[in-house]
């Protein structure tokens, strides 16, 4: 792999801190803010409907530095998700019928304890998601990943921004798109993608710059000729995901001058029937401190649950979180956008 | 001249276009939507033929507003520019080929 960025914690720069994100998202001018948007759809307060996936966010290390990573993830993180975390969301997982564990970061393959919260949550018959940039997998001590993740049948979710090299490493690093298509064989070979094989590889694409993602089902068919006649790859289903305006992503925007215009872009594109499908109403977001959170985004801008609901995963408590209100900011224009964004693609 | 002829937030202004004329230009706004949706071409393709068509007439708008249409509809640079090259091939062979009419003229007038 080419150069390795470092992360903005790293720099020390000030968008590092998730509260500066928020002051600077707060400071661009919007026609109307998202909390009025909701009131005009009908959508305000806005409240989760049940937990359907709990999204826990092992820790912030992963190999890569991709220039758009709102986790502002990389090499030199050493967030990780302690011990009594993992404990404590893998109990909840025991005394809970939550049918979906998805598991983020990060590389969330190099928590030590990856492998156990795969196998436990297999144990108790739920569906598993591993969040995986791919080239993690050909690193020697992580080479084992594609047999162990077909033998507990995770469904792998892979980034994968293009299917050409130049706009793949723009957005991921030098070299990134050659491994990524190294691990996508890989994968294949194992049974991911294959008609049959009950083994699901799914692709997520965010658009390489300041504006929204193609239609998905039209990108998905382009993308199926274009891996399979280029590379042999197949897949099952193409994830368009918009990048929302937080931490690497966000300073791109203000270095480049974009960030009022790509707000104003978000806000125009406003559809009230993503607003009432977005993915954190059926989500629970775990930080690798414990922290809940409605989504990863509002975890990495440190913007706590709203109102009486537990703040941690310690304090789980089920009926209160089923009905939370969700916590919004001008970044939530971001999964309201078009066809909407979610960690599982468009949301109409 | 202070002022740029063509400005970028100009576009938004396009709608007052019906203000003497509002059946026209609900007419073309309505046609032009239609024009553009999914049909024997695929959204994409039509928007690589907007971005070039707007090479062609050289509309500052059209260009900004169908390089978003492409990259929204999931062209990269690569295409757009092959797109561009193929409104200049008829921009230039559209001239070349009015050679033809010269030597024509050439011929008549000559011995």
């Amino acid at each position: 792999m080419g150069k390795v960025l470092p992360t903005l914690q790293k720099r020390r720069a000030s968008l590092a801190s998730g509260r500066a994100q928020q002051q600077v998202l707060s400071r661009v001018p919007l026609e109307r803010s998202f909390r009025e948007s909701l009131f005009a759809s009908g959508l305000h307060p806005l409240r989760a409907t049940g937990i359907g996936t709990l999204q826990v966010n092992v820790g912030k290390k992963c190999n890569q530095t991709c220039h758009h990573c709102h986790v502002d993830a990389g090499p030199d993180r050493t967030e990780m998700m302690p011990d009594e975390v993992v404990d404590a969301f893998l109990d909840v997982l025991g005394r809970t019928d939550i049918p979906v564990l998805d598991i983020t970061g990060g590389a969330p393959e190099i928590h030590k304890r990856f492998d156990e919260m795969v196998i436990r949550a297999r144990e108790m018959g739920r569906k598993v998601i591993d969040r995986c940039n791919l080239t993690i997998t050909l690193l020697p001590n992580y080479s084992y990943l594609p047999e162990f993740l077909a033998e507990h049948q995770v469904e792998v979710v892979a980034s994968l921004p293009y299917f050409k090299e130049g706009q793949t490493d723009a957005q991921r690093g030098d070299g990134v798109f050659q491994q990524s298509i190294e691990a996508l064989r890989r994968l294949n070979a194992q049974g991911y993608g294959q008609p049959g094989s009950g083994l699901t590889l799914n692709l997520v694409t965010n658009p390489v710059g300041a504006f929204l993602p193609a239609n998905q089902e039209a990108m998905e068919i382009r993308w199926r000729r274009e891996l399979r006649l280029r590379f042999g790859i197949e897949f099952n289903h193409l994830f368009t995901i918009t990048n929302l305006p937080i931490s690497r992503f966000l300073e791109y925007l203000q270095e480049s001058g974009n960030l009022e215009a790509y707000m104003t872009r978000l806000v125009n594109a406003y559809n009230p029937a993503a607003a009432a499908h977005v993915m954190c109403r059926d989500t629970l977001s775990v930080g690798w401190d414990g922290t809940l959170y409605d989504c990863d985004f509002n975890q990495m801008l440190e913007l706590p649950l709203e109102g009486s609901a537990p703040r941690t995963i310690m304090d789980f408590d089920q009926a209160l979180l089923e009905e939370r209100e969700i916590a919004i900011g001008p970044h939530c224009y971001g999964c309201t956008a078009g066809a909407g964004s979610s960690c599982g693609g468009a949301v109409t | 001249m202070a002022d740029h002829y063509y400005n970028s937030p100009d576009l938004k202004r396009f709608s007052e276009i019906g203000k003497e004329a509002p059946e026209l230009a609900d007419a073309f706004f309505a046609w032009y939507g239609k024009v553009f949706e999914e049909g024997a071409l695929t959204a994409r393709e039509k928007a690589l033929i907007a971005l070039a068509v707007s090479h062609a007439v050289q509309c500052p708008y059209c260009i900004e507003a169908w390089t978003d249409g492409c990259l929204e509809k999931g062209s990269d640079a690569e295409e757009m520019t092959e797109a561009i090259h193929v409104a200049a091939a008829i921009r230039g062979g559209a001239s070349l080929v009015h050679g033809v009419q010269m030597r024509n003229h050439l011929e008549k007038l000559g011995m």
